[in-house]
């Protein structure tokens, strides 16, 4: 292509941070030093171009190191993945862990979503001063919750959780963390082998994978060598499991479809960018049995004819991040990974992608534009992702729960994992309850439990709290009071209550909330998590948090009744017609705290 | 279900499908737009062009597909054999309403075609947000991710003041709707200059070069594809914009001759839009089978010396 790049040179860091992924560039390339024959050569402008989904990778090196994207930076990078800067510039402004300002090496973000503000009233007016106001972080089980980045040539990146105030002044001020709680504390059921999701949290040390094979690792995946692929795809489908990251469909229905794709180049997605506020149940798995998803993405791979797996992971998780990237590591020295695996004749590669500060890129398809190297904008479906997914090719992608189910149903059987759960709602299912409780934490129960024994196994309502409203789901989900602690937690009772289960978010809020409060965060999320694509989200997500805000001043008059039908046309319209997900639910939370708990009235 | 039509020298198989109640046949691989106005349906458009794949990023064109949860957007949603389509329906009709208020209420559509038309027929009425703010936070320094919590007492708009960088056009970025289309005609889908893109995200996406530096500074070759594509006079001759401000431009009383690009030897078509025997811009019909609606600076802005009389 034929660049134009405008003023600003990328200083000696910045050129570091991109060769460091990218290697040094050749003398006849551009963005290189060139002599004066160089500058008569161009090459790799279509090699190049195949290297594109290395950008967003890029962007992060340079931002790890040098803390922003600066132009210097941006026009480096054009020159070497020969892309024009304006198109880096947009994608580096997609996501929210990017600045393209000069800012200060340590950034800290401090959660202000729904769990920590509940938790200890931290919102974007009173949190201390140089802190970045930051949506969930998905350590909701110990709110209030902080991540300390800190760029350098080796980028540091802290969890404290909770947090007090004045902690927070003092990781302003420079000053370190403490070493992060164990993983366990956030699953109180364990340590306990029985479980089947939890089973090895808090007994197999993370990092070493003898621990791993010795507790059962590895067997699922040699047996599904030794039933054959097909097979696998049979138990899975005979398991009912469906998808767990919230939209419940059936994997063996997915899996199938990839399997009988007639191209055979294919891709398999672990979609780990849990950003749903009130969700961390992926990280408790992540950080605490690493291996497990490796293994079960193998098995997910060689069920479906998948050569190359990704780990769509979000960016303010450091620890899964370490935990995974030690996995992949020791896993591929030790043949479980790579070429002929355990000598089947099957090879498979993993990458983990680390995502930059963006909701939206839990979506399917927004996924793969971003791994791609472009604006993490949700596709249009069809074509479904099975078909027609990440570099075009038919695409698996399953959340890391869905994954981690895949290892009991090969260990045992489809058959006997169905028996697990309700009529409609096979299997275990994880809950993240965060919280007016006392242990809060993610819980591993049979579907069917109901909302009160949950709370129950949570310990129960903290002394002094009386329940006011649980939040089912995330900020994408819904409200549900008091009357309904007998619900059943099965997808069709929840679907027939008029709710959802979601993510698995339970978050139990007390009197001491403020609902109004919650509905305004909800509101504000969705309008900075929006991509802005299309106009139903974009301009409605705005206009919904307009009429919040009028409806606390104007509840119990006749201005009320406009505003809450104005809400109700525009919650029809997000759900008819956004382009996905995001959109299609943003209204859903609010909608059911006007119903359901009569937030407002007219 | 399927059967083939001949359409010149092609042969394309068709689909039978409903539409409103009554069987069509359509071609396969056309969109449900071309099928419902192929059947005398009028849908809306907006972001929508002719020469562009679709972005359905507006959803106003949104109609019901028997068996979807959601509206589907008739523009890019191809025709498949045994749909089941409806057109007007409560559920189209309120989706097309909200979109017209949400745009209108936050976008400056004076110069969109159509809208107070469609604005009628929807009972759409854009003020019932409440009055528009005109607050002047620089939308190009906006931080991804945070925003300024509303009062509610105005309703948010994308207003910013217009962008005179060069001597060629404008960028009154208060038109615009966010259809993408400029940056795709700049991008990979015609061009290949890739000066544009959309940066930020949500309600702060706007589209902008790199650091919104001045076209000038840009990749920008003035080939003005953009302003060929943007439906809502966004982007515009500098001609046409102080023309507008003067309060002397006169769309009834200008004529418009096609001709042929003197320039060189592609012998692009050229729409001369003359107004007080001047040219005051230039477009390329978008049905020409070669450009497509496409020319080159020479072409696009090229055209004083025609008018450089010897008395001048």
């Amino acid at each position: 292509m034929d660049l134009k790049i405008a003023s600003g040179t990328a200083n000696a860091e910045e050129r570091n941070a991109v060769d460091s992924l990218l290697g040094q560039p050749s003398e006849t390339s551009q963005g290189a030093q060139r002599d004066e024959l160089g500058l008569r050569v161009s090459r790799g402008g279509g090699e190049l171009r195949q290297l594109r989904h290395l950008l967003l990778p890029t962007l992060h090196s340079v931002n790890d190191r040098v803390g922003f994207i600066s132009r210097g930076a941006i026009n480096y990078i054009s020159q070497r993945l020969d892309i024009a800067p304006a198109e880096i510039y947009g994608v580096a402004t997609f996501y929210a862990l990017f600045d393209t300002n000069e800012r200060p090496a340590r950034q800290v973000h401090v959660c202000i979503d729904l769990a920590c503000r509940a938790a200890s009233g931290c919102t974007e007016e009173t949190i201390p001063e140089g802190a970045i106001p930051s949506p969930c972080l998905g350590t909701c089980e110990r709110a209030p919750s902080v991540l300390v980045i800190e760029t350098g040539v080796t980028v540091r990146q802290e969890v404290l959780a909770p947090a007090t105030t004045k902690q927070i002044i003092e990781l302003v001020a420079g000053k370190s963390a403490p070493i992060e709680q164990p993983i366990a504390q956030a699953a109180p059921q364990t340590p306990d082998a029985s479980l089947v999701l939890l089973s090895r949290i808090g007994i197999v040390d993370p990092l070493s994978i003898d621990d791993y094979v010795s507790n059962d690792g590895y067997s699922a995946l040699r047996k599904a060598f030794a039933i054959g692929a097909e097979n696998v795809v049979v138990e899975v489908t005979a398991s009912g499991l469906v998808g767990r990251g919230g939209a419940a469909f059936p994997t063996g229905r997915k899996w199938a479809a990839v399997a009988s794709q007639p191209v055979k180049t294919r891709y398999l997605i672990c979609n780990a960018d849990e950003s749903e506020p009130g969700t961390f149940k992926d990280r408790v798995l992540m950080e605490g049995d690493p291996f497990a998803m490796i293994e079960s993405m193998t098995i997910a791979a060689f069920a479906t004819g998948c050569q190359h797996g990704y780990i769509y992971l979000r960016g303010e998780y450091p620890r899964a991040l370490r935990n995974l990237t030690n996995a992949i590591e020791v896993a591929r020295s030790k043949k479980y990974l790579g070429d002929n695996i355990l000598d089947s004749g099957f090879n498979f590669e993993i990458t983990i992608f680390r995502g930059a500060g963006a909701y939206i890129c839990g979506e399917e398809t927004a996924i793969f534009n971003s791994i791609e190297g472009y604006r993490g904008e949700p596709r249009n479906k069809p074509p479904f992702p099975v078909e027609v997914g990440l570099f075009g090719k038919p695409t698996v992608v399953n959340n890391v729960e869905t994954l981690f189910n895949v290892l009991p149903i090969i260990n045992s059987s489809g058959e006997k994992y169905a028996s697990w759960g309700s009529s409609g709602s096979k299997g275990k299912k994880l809950f993240c309850i965060s919280g007016a409780v006392k242990k809060p934490g993610v819980y591993e129960v049979n579907f069917g439990a109901t909302l009160r024994e949950l709370i129950n196994l949570a310990g129960g309502l903290k002394s002094g709290s009386q329940l006011q409203a649980v939040l089912l789901g995330g900020a994408a989900g819904g409200f549900v009071g008091p009357e309904d602690l007998d619900l059943e937690l099965t997808l069709e009772a929840a679907r027939a209550a008029g709710t959802t289960l979601g993510s698995g978010v339970v978050m139990v809020l007390d009197q001491s909330v403020n609902m109004v409060d919650q509905l305004q965060r909800i509101a504000a999320f969705f309008r900075d998590e929006s991509c802005g694509q299309c106009v139903p989200c974009r301009v409605g997500t705005v206009r919904q948090q307009e009429a919040l805000a009028r409806l606390v001043k104007s509840s119990g008059t006749d201005n009320a009744a406009i505003d809450l039908q104005l809400l109700r046309d525009l919650g029809q319209v997000m759900r008819d017609a956004s382009i996905c997900g995001l959109g299609q639910t943003a209204h859903n939370a609010i909608d059911s705290a006007l119903t359901r708990l009569k937030v407002f009235s007219a | 279900m399927s059967t083939q039509v001949t359409t010149g020298l092609q042969v394309r198989k068709s689909v039978e499908l409903t539409i409103d109640g009554k069987k069509i046949t359509a071609p396969e691989d056309s969109t449900l737009l071309d099928a419902c106005r192929a059947s005398g349906k009028e849908i809306p458009t907006l972001c929508y062009g002719d020469t562009i794949t679709p972005k359905n990023a507006c959803r106003v064109c949104m109609v019901e597909l028997e068996g979807s949860r959601t509206l589907v957007p008739s523009c890019s949603r191809k025709v498949e054999a045994g749909m089941v389509v409806k057109t007007d329906t409560e559920r189209t009709s309120h989706s097309r309403k909200l979109v017209l208020e949400l745009l209108g209420s936050s976008v400056d559509l004076s110069l969109t075609k159509n809208v107070a038309k469609w604005n009628e027929s929807y009972s759409a009425n854009p003020s019932r947000f409440g009055a528009p703010s005109f607050h002047h936070d620089n939308r190009d320094d906006a931080v991804t991710g945070h925003h300024h919590s509303p009062d509610g007492q105005t309703a948010e708009t994308v207003h910013q003041p217009v962008k005179i960088d060069n001597a060629l056009y404008i960028r009154d970025y208060s038109k615009c709707i966010l259809c993408y289309q400029c940056v795709d005609a700049c991008g990979e889908q015609w061009q290949n200059t890739f000066a544009i893109t959309t940066a930020g995200r949500g309600f702060d996406a706007r589209i902008s070069t790199e650091f919104a530096v001045d076209l000038t500074d840009s990749a920008c070759v003035y080939c003005g594809n953009c302003i060929q594509v943007c439906p809502t006079g966004a982007l515009m001759f500098t001609s046409e914009y102080e023309m507008r401000q003067d309060g002397t431009w006169n769309e009834p009383e200008q004529t418009q001759t096609d001709t042929i690009c003197p320039y060189c030897g592609v012998g692009c078509a050229l729409t001369l839009h003359v107004q007080d025997n001047t040219i005051v811009k230039v477009t390329s019909p978008s049905d020409h089978s070669v450009t497509h609606g496409n020319l080159c600076i020479k072409g696009r802005f090229g055209f004083q010396h025609v008018q450089n009389h010897a008395s001048d």
